[in-house]
């Protein structure tokens, strides 16, 4: 029986993806025997036309990392889907935008003036930008177009599968390609990854009281954070309230709050809207009813930069999407 | 006019595309390594705490993002005026060179390695990760796996994950080392030195006895005379994670030497519409084009120009190798790229070296982890030497911390010019009459994988090939010829 | 040209301001009609989420209406609201939705008046402000 073809590619990604599955290790070459690799351009030269001369379907999932910030990417990830029958996004970037969703608190002219005039250490008398199309010495030169927004990949074509994570960790990786090599996959749509909150399955959970009060909050270096406790309680802001288990609490580990790059658990439309509202329950929540309303707000000031916090992964799939400019 | 295009398909922040134009008398007129791709780090981290960035920046590359969180962390200190615990320094000294070893290991072993191991004359389908193993034998294969493993397990000690590290805070880091750690440390140290040396062992055998591979390293055309930039200790010997930057001139000679606080009275970035990366030259030399020579205000970084911009090796057996280098080479400075593989595994086993020393160190297990701010943030920078070259975060906060001015230099946007001279250079040499040599492929490859881009996908370029493809065209965009590289 | 009249989506707690809004418009007190109200059981279960998605879906204008502090059947929800919505105005101005857009009142059964008041003054507000900036996009 011929060996179910498989593609892998990125778009606006920054590899990280691509080394988690060569963290595979041994498993690598598991997964290398199982299915013919047709596409995977950090590893195995291709040309678009190759892929355009597959029948459609013919490839039977296309895995693709990275958010969606080109034109050439979203053409590239277009032809994809049509050649192939299951297609998963692979990490936070194309699963719910990533770091580099980010950029949706600005847009293309914003973040151009800056890297290219703003920065104090370029020297740009003519103010010179990229440009789509240039002419030098009867050389003509094109360089994709650059979007106001990036979007994630399931607003730019219709996704099978998700696997989070900044990058996945390989356990989850293997699960996901043992799944669909044996055809036993969930129901479309499905984050291939366990449905609870990470605060369900974190080491420190023991320690998180039934009711938990922050009376001031702690940004990371302001105390020295205690290795065992939650860091709720310790009053630094952790996203495990609202955040998909099954990375293995990585970051806990290390001692450092989770960042939400798993996204959000089932049935939450908003990762940040859930944040938020888990975080605002729990602050000041002792003594509320004595609260004035300068000293509600002074508590709540203490989270500096609440959108770019219960957004730092997801801001590209939240309902909003971006700031409105 | 005809133009040629290599359209590699793979990264620098994304993928990067060569377009060759050539004259009406078929000589090469211009070569451009474009990079259509960028994310905007700088403007979107406006904004943010500042302490977030060693947990941002991370992002910029999934294959250095040890580098960008090191970076990031330094310019903390540098923000809140903080100096790390003692112990804090050891574990990120630590961590750092563990990042150093791994990469290098890895970029020359599956990437640039192959050139050599394998013989850049070879067939293209034995050029890859395969044929070095055949070459090597697998035992020596199953090594180099062993030791990115073990290096990597370094790594996640320390930083949670060895793909985005999150341990960095102003004024030290988030997590203890416990005993039973440390003895895994240290047997990591000890297993990367030995191989370190069974590597540079058979760089010897494989390439210094062998006059051809010898005769490439130094001919023509892999050969730019340009000044040099790179951290240097108090000794001025080469120092990855701190230091002064220190720059030399293209006789070797010292041009300058600064604080990285001081970054912006040296290196200017210069923009040219046709990419999306900026090219550094220094600000006292002026930018002059695409040129080499002292007139030329372009630099290198990364391994050899570190080497040549510092005095020695700051670990014994490093040294030794170092003046091996320069002995065989015919002294200092080196210009020849391809010599880029060798100072590369040097300073992997410098820094394997410096892993097992700090290892060692009984201090790495105290609990002073961290030293919390005090100061008001203003401004900060932060300089270290990520594996493709000098790496610049400059950050500027409110009172508050919260970010209001980014700049990164980050190490390829250094090597952005010499790598398109590179590319041309190999391009001239190849081209001539409108006749496009086949080896033009091999070369232009060979050139740009010394420096080790991110573009060139380092890492992981698992089978160690950069998909090429050459398409010549006339001046009506008729295709002439198309030369492709396959793997079959 | 067509004067712009503003959208608002009104979340009123049953025990209380509901009960308001239903007197301010039962004894016809001059009240703009602007204003869509959804019942809800309490301020507190107004989930960030409806609020953001109220935006999202065209609305120039959110209106919260709870019991007064103290007066909350169930205890400490309106509490809860107080920080939530203020948390809320912090991250919405952050995303380019001015803090003015949202707005917390505390309405009891009996202030009809108020509550009519307080919809003619916001929708006066909102003409001022104009359209919302998300539907700009
Ligand atoms: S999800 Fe993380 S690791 Fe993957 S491409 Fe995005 S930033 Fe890189
Ligand atoms: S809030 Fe964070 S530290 Fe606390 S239990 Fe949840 S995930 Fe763990
Ligand atoms: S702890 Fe949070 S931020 Fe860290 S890896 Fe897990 S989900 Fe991602
Ligand atoms: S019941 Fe009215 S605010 Fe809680």
């Amino acid at each position: 029986m011929a060996k179910p073809k498989v593609a892998f590619y990125w778009n606006a990604s920054c590899g990280g993806c691509e080394e988690t599955v060569i963290d595979l290790n041994e498993d690598i070459l598991k997964v290398a025997d199982a299915v013919d690799i047709v596409l995977w351009p950090v590893a195995l030269d291709f040309k678009r036309k190759d892929i355009e001369a597959l029948a459609d379907g013919e490839i039977a999932v296309s895995f693709i990392n990275g958010s969606i910030r080109l034109e050439e990417q979203e053409n590239m990830v277009k032809l994809l889907t049509q050649k192939s029958g299951l297609v998963v996004a692979f990490g936070a970037c194309a699963h719910i935008g990533g770091i580099p969703g980010l950029g949706n608190f600005w847009n293309r002219e914003t973040i151009f003036e800056r890297a290219y005039k703003g920065v104090p250490s370029v020297e740009n008398p003519e103010g010179t930008l990229p440009q789509e199309r240039t002419t030098v010495d009867g050389c003509d030169l094109t360089l994709s177009e650059f979007y106001d927004t990036v979007k994630t990949l399931n607003q730019t074509i219709d996704v099978d599968y998700y696997l989070p994570g900044c990058p996945p960790p390989p356990d989850l990786v293997m699960n996901a390609v043992n799944a669909i090599l044996q055809g036993d996959l969930p129901e479309k749509g499905a984050v291939l990854a366990p449905a609870k909150a990470l605060c369900d399955t974190c080491p420190r959970r023991d320690s998180k009281p039934e009711k938990i009060s922050i009376s001031e909050v702690k940004r990371p270096w302001e105390i020295k954070m205690d290795p065992e406790t939650c860091f709720l309680v310790q009053g630094v802001i952790c996203l495990g309230p609202a955040t998909r288990s099954g990375c293995g609490e990585t970051c806990i580990r290390a001692n450092m709050p989770c960042r939400g790059c798993f996204g959000p658990v089932d049935g939450v439309a908003d990762q940040g809207a859930r944040a938020l509202s888990a975080i605002a329950s729990i602050l000041g929540l002792e003594g509320e009813e004595n609260m004035s309303e300068e000293e509600t707000q002074k508590l709540v000031d203490q989270i500096v930069d609440p959108a770019g916090t219960f957004y730092r992964f997801g801001l590209p799939a939240s309902l909003l999407r971006r700031k409105k400019m | 006019m005809k133009q040629i295009t290599v359209d590699p398909i793979t990264r620098l922040e994304g993928h990067g595309k060569i377009e060759i134009f050539l004259n009406d008398e078929g000589e090469v007129h211009q070569a451009y390594l474009q990079v259509p791709e960028l994310r905007g780090f700088e403007k979107f981290s406006e904004g943010r705490p500042a302490e977030e960035m060693p947990r941002i920046t991370t992002m910029i590359c999934g294959v250095c993002p040890t580098a960008h969180h090191m970076a990031a962390t330094k310019a903390l200190d540098d923000l809140w005026k903080v100096e790390p615990t003692s112990t804090a320094k050891k574990i990120r000294r630590l961590m750092y060179n563990a990042f150093q070893a791994e990469d290098h290991l890895l970029h020359f072993f599956f990437l640039g390695g192959p050139d050599f191991i394998v013989g850049p004359t070879a067939p293209a389908a034995e050029r890859n990760i395969l044929g070095v193993v055949g070459k090597v034998g697998t035992e020596a294969a199953g090594k180099v796996i062993e030791a990115r493993k073990r290096l990597r397990n370094v790594l996640r000690i320390i930083g949670g994950k060895p793909v985005m590290p999150t341990c960095g805070l102003p004024g030290g880091v988030s997590k203890a080392i416990t005993e039973d750690e440390r003895k895994t440390l240290i047997e990591a140290g000890e297993y990367a030195v030995d191989f370190c040396q069974f590597a540079l062992k058979a760089f010897d055998d494989i390439v210094l006895n062998n006059k051809e591979y010898v005769d490439l390293i130094t001919g023509n055309t892999f050969t730019h005379r340009t000044y040099y930039m790179g951290l240097v200790d108090e000794n001025n010997k080469v120092d990855f994670y701190d230091g002064m930057i220190r720059v030399v001139d293209p006789n070797g000679k010292e041009f300058a030497k600064f604080k990285p606080q001081d970054y912006l009275d040296h290196v200017r970035e210069h923009v040219e519409p046709w990419s999306y990366v900026k090219f550094c030259y220094l600000k006292d030399v002026g930018w002059n084009g695409f040129t080499d020579g002292e007139n030329s205000g372009v630099y290198r970084v990364a391994p050899l120009a570190r080497l040549n911009a510092a005095d020695g090796m700051p670990t014994p057996l490093a040294q030794e190798y170092y003046n091996k280098m320069y002995e065989t080479l015919g002294g200092k400075p080196v210009h020849h790229t391809l010599a880029y593989h060798w100072a590369r595994l040097i300073e992997a086993l410098s820094a394997s070296e410096q892993v097992l020393d700090l290892a060692r160190d009984p201090e790495l297990t105290s609990d002073a982890t961290i030293n919390l701010p005090t100061a008001t943030p203003k401004e900060g920078v932060g300089v270290v030497e990520a594996p493709r070259g000098t790496l610049f975060h400059h950050y500027q906060t409110d009172e508050k911390g919260i970010l209001t001015n980014v700049n990164l230099i980050v190490a390829t946007t250094n090597n952005a010019a010499p790598i398109n001279m590179s590319i041309e250079k190999a391009a001239r040499s190849l081209i001539h009459n409108g006749e496009v040599n086949d080896g033009l492929l091999n070369m232009v490859e060979m050139g740009f994988r010394a420096y080790d881009p991110c573009h060139a996908c380092a890492t992981h370029n698992l089978p160690g090939e950069t998909p090429l493809e050459v398409t010549v065209r006339d001046s009506q965009g008729n295709e002439i010829r198309k030369l492709t590289r396959n793997l079959g | 040209m067509n004067q712009f009249e503003p959208k608002i989506l009104g979340f009123c707690c049953n025990w209380c301001s509901y009960a308001g809004a239903d007197l301010a418009g039962t004894s016809r007190m001059q009240q703009v009609p602007n204003v869509r109200i959804i019942r809800v059981m309490c301020s507190g279960r107004v989930d960030p989420t409806f609020i953001i998605k109220a935006f999202e879906a065209g609305a120039d204008g959110v209106l919260i209406a709870g019991c007064h502090p103290g007066d909350c059947h169930y205890i400490g929800g309106n509490y809860k609201t107080i920080r939530r919505i203020s948390l809320l105005h912090n991250m919405l101005e952050q995303l380019g939705i001015e803090k003015e857009r949202l707005r917390l009142e505390w309405v009891s059964a009996s202030e009809g008046a108020k509550f009519a008041g307080i919809v003619n003054n916001f929708t006066e507000r909102l003409k001022e402000l104009g359209a919302s900036p998300v539907k700009a996009q």
